[in-house]
């Protein structure tokens, strides 16, 4: 058998109390491609990052072609020939292609020669680039690209890339995953992150399973599947169905007409949208990123300023029609409307990073009473709760958010935002970045608040989550609302159609 | 390339980051690491004077509180540095740089001695008490409130803003020192009621003990301000996202305005202090750097009015002991600087300590 081409043993490193990896093993060979699968926080960046020379482990050895290696700095890596894409690109934006390729070598300065390296490069591996871009001109698959050949230029065969997929659309992913057999092909050994299952299986050769920063073992992915690496990840069974109830209330809570926004730049944003949210029933908003769904659900909650449309309240309590639109969140409050908002940005809008859970909690309520001064005793029993029913994996209550990891994040946002006992709640891609189980306990709750007959909104990317989840879905297009469907017998294709039917709305621009 | 070469030897130690440390560990760093600057500064003081490091510390102690009168004095300058730092910390936490504090309690300085000057004998004492605290602490705010309104309506850099102001303040302290001064032309204020002392502060124990009561009092109330009022929790909030305050529903500008109010009543009421409290008089040096000073103070005190008690003392208390260990053995004035840099080096250093921690690296198995 032959020498791996770098080998992990007993790789241990902690933050603090914080066990991110533990007694890691890791193989790879030339000319394969190994997966690393976990759920959010389980530590697969972390380990990578130790390869990669930005941290440096507590305990263990890392083996290159079988001998032991010390890796203190990403020169040290590179020295290794180990190049790292990571999840968020490190490019120079005014710069061109080949200028960020070469950029930080030590080497001789000849743009021409390096240009030319590096069009063999991509010819090579079947890379489309022109070297002569600026990277700020570039979408996210060419900055990708860009990073790829960037440690390719510099000689790497052992390639490690973080979560490489997460921005790229399929047709790219698949583009993408040609060049990464293609090296393989080549010898390299090749480390991919990623929790897409389908990925996994259909690229790699391998697939080693991380959960809570502890190994669980390395299995070929033939005889993996779906079923089987969940289980591994996760570590019990869990059901890929979402529950959903009929919703058994049918008020309209919050109806739409007609709004209009237009950005500082002014550009429309949001043209014409019109459309009712009830109680008791989860409403959809598909589309395309950035199709107007952030604006909407701000423009609800009351932070941008309309140029048109009205926003009706049915205030169940008094039975009044209220109009919201262009009134702060503070007046929102005033009339009584209990309007909860989860926004997309959780630690920049959603909650203060570096405030502990207790004073998270008080973001909506310290405003209470007549009183000069802010209140801790509820504020912290909110925490304590919320810390205990949603699970919340933290030290303490009074640990800042921004130390807590993406799902823990979410879990004290959501919980906060629910406390208020809302009659809408809006919740914007909620489960973005979330492992699978957090994923599902966002679903259960918001599944919950429809029981209770909330209204509720959500904004969703993944269509297969918006078909299973909710009632009714409303789907958006560049600012407009192209349908609006049944969920129980809509089509995934039927809700693409709709999210790419710009035909009008192009014509009006013209 | 290829192969590894050997003698890329594993590094002794790495560096780790530290969870949260319990509070009286972090205060032992922080105490250590005015032991050790102790130390070093002592090998320098041996290595370029050939004094005695105990001799030198020691004149340095007597000199910042050697006799009763040089005590109160240091206690009167920490009240006034801490006055002043007091002022800008609510605007630090909003991320609000007000490095305009010189002016604001320059100015605040200034409606005192106006005040003084032409009220002074004209109403009764009470009344004349009130008018000038009452125009000390507008004028100090009216200054903080400029730059305030055209960062809120206008987005304009507050830290460039503030500083200018100082300049602008500095030049109508002239003027009017020059419109003042007595006699006539001379450019000097001097003692300002000298005989009938209307408008001073009155004196309490002696001249110092009033302004260090009041300075006291208002540490507690801005700590009390900051960490347990609804304002406070505004100022955090607007500070740490103003998008998150936003979401809210907190208005922005509103925050930004009433903190800017309050940071620049409180210079003003510096101004006040240093006037019709000890100086009795005013000249463009009246504030004599301690709006810059103040800075420092707040941020090595991470803006925590009760540690800041403790940092200004510390620099008051170099700075005396430094002027005496100056004029004792000879030493020119930079010596007593580098002392200081020195220790304020260690100090601020030591927040590394706290927050990460060297790791001696140490792994299971070893070579195969």
């Amino acid at each position: 058998m032959s020498v791996p081409a770098i080998e992990l043993q007993n790789i241990t490193k902690t933050f603090g109390h914080i066990v991110a990896n533990k007694n890691v093993n890791l193989v790879v060979n030339r000319g394969e491609i190994l997966s690393i699968l976990g759920e959010n926080g389980s530590g697969k960046t972390t380990l990578m990052n130790m390869i990669s020379g930005i941290y440096y482990p507590d305990n263990g050895r890392i083996l290159i072609d079988g001998e032991e290696v010390v890796i203190r700095s990403p020169k040290d890596a590179f020295r290794y020939k180990i190049g790292m894409i990571h999840q968020h690109f490190k490019l120079v934006d005014v710069f061109s292609a080949a200028d960020n390729i070469v950029l930080g070598l030590d080497e001789k300065f000849n743009m021409k020669e390096a240009s030319a390296k590096g069009a063999r490069i991509a010819a090579q591996y079947g890379f489309d680039i022109d070297p002569a871009k600026k990277i700020y001109e570039m979408s996210v698959s060419e900055k990708q690209t860009v990073e790829i050949i960037k440690v390719l230029y510099r000689g790497a065969d052992i390639l490690i890339l973080d979560e490489p997929t997460a921005v790229l659309t399929p047709q790219e992913t698949e583009k993408l995953f040609s060049v990464l057999r293609r090296m393989k092909a080549d010898g390299k050994a090749i480390i991919i992150i990623t929790h897409k299952l389908h990925e996994v299986l259909s690229l790699s050769d391998k697939v080693a399973v991380l959960r809570k920063g502890e190994y669980i073992g390395t299995v070929e992915t033939k005889d993996a599947t779906e079923t089987s690496l969940t289980e591994m990840m996760v570590g019990k069974k869990v059901s890929l169905n979402i529950d959903r109830s009929e919703p058994h209330e049918n008020a309209d809570r919050l109806t739409v007409r007609g709004i209009d926004y237009v950005n500082h730049e002014g550009v429309r944003i949001l043209d014409d949208v019109s459309f009712t949210a009830r109680a008791g029933e989860i409403l959809g908003i598909a589309g395309v990123a950035g199709s107007g769904q952030r604006e909407l659900l701000e423009a609800i909650a009351g932070l941008s300023p309309l140029t048109g449309g009205e926003i009706i309240y049915d205030n169940p309590k008094t039975g009044e029609k209220e109009d919201l639109r262009n009134k702060t969140p503070m007046q929102i409050r005033e009339l009584g409307v209990r309007l909860s908002f989860v926004p997309e940005d959780r630690l920049g809008m959603g909650l203060v990073g570096d405030m502990d859970i207790i004073d998270n909690m008080m973001l909506r309520s310290y405003g209470k009473g007549k009183s000069m001064f802010v209140h801790r005793k509820d504020p912290k029993a909110l925490a304590e709760k919320i810390i205990k029913d949603l699970e919340v994996n933290t030290p303490s209550a009074t640990t800042p958010v921004r130390r807590l990891s993406g799902g823990n994040v979410q879990k004290v946002l959501v919980g906060r935002e629910i406390s208020v006992r809302p009659t809408v709640l809006m919740a914007a891609y909620p489960v973005r970045g979330l492992d699978i189980n957090s994923s599902y306990l966002i679903y259960n709750l918001l599944n919950q608040q429809k029981e209770n007959g909330v209204a509720v909104i959500f904004v969703g990317e993944d269509l297969d989550v918006l078909l299973e989840l909710c009632d009714r879905i409303v789907v958006l297009c560049a600012g407009r609302v192209t349908g609006v469907v049944d969920a129980r017998t809509a089509k995934k294709e039927e809700l693409g159609l709709l999210m790419t039917r710009t035909g009008e709305k192009e014509k009006a621009n013209a | 390339m290829h192969k590894n070469e050997n003698h890329v030897r594993e590094p002794l130690f790495h560096i780790v980051k530290r969870a949260a440390l319990p509070g009286w560990q972090s205060a032992a760093i922080r105490v250590l690491a005015v032991l050790i600057s102790l130390i070093v500064c002592g090998i320098i003081i041996v290595l370029f004077t050939g004094e005695n490091p105990i001799n030198v510390y020691a004149t340095m102690i007597k000199g910042a509180v050697g006799t009763n009168r040089r005590l109160w004095n240091l206690l009167q300058s920490v009240a006034i540095l801490l006055c002043i730092s007091l002022a800008v910390t609510p605007a630090f936490r909003m991320r609000f740089w007000n490095t305009g504090a010189e002016g604001q309690a320059l100015i605040g300085g200034l409606a005192t001695a106006a005040c003084m000057i032409f009220f002074g004998g004209k109403m009764p004492t009470a009344l004349l008490l009130i008018v000038t605290v009452v125009a000390s602490v507008v004028a100090g705010a009216v200054w903080g409130l400029i730059p305030a309104l055209f960062k809120a309506y206008w987005g304009t850099n507050e830290t460039l803003f503030t500083l200018m102001m100082n300049y602008v303040a500095i030049q109508i302290v002239s003027f009017f020192t020059y419109r003042f001064s007595v006699p006539k032309g001379s450019g000097q204020i001097g003692i300002i009621n000298r005989d009938t002392r209307a408008g001073w502060l009155p004196v309490i124990g002696n001249n110092y003990l009033l302004n260090i009561l009041i300075v006291v009092v208002l540490t507690i109330l801005i700590y009390i301000y900051l960490n347990y009022s609804k304002h406070g929790y505004e100022i955090s909030v607007v500070g740490q996202s103003e998008n998150t305050a936003r979401y809210i529903g907190i208005d922005v500008k509103k925050v930004i305005i009433r903190t800017m109010l309050i940071s620049g009543a409180i210079c003003g009421l510096a101004g006040l202090l240093l006037v019709a409290g000890t100086d009795h008089t005013i000249t463009r040096d009246t504030i004599a750097g301690r709006g810059f000073t103040a800075i420092m103070v707040s941020w090595m005190a991470k803006f925590n009015p009760i540690y800041m008690i403790i940092t200004s003392f510390l620099i008051c208390f170099m700075s005396k002991g430094s002027v005496e260990i100056a004029t004792v053995f000879g030493f020119n004035d930079s010596f007593a600087d580098i002392i200081t840099g020195i220790i304020i080096f260690f100090i601020i250093g030591s927040e590394f300590f706290i927050n990460y921690q060297i790791k001696r690296t140490h792994r299971e198995g070893g070579k195969a």
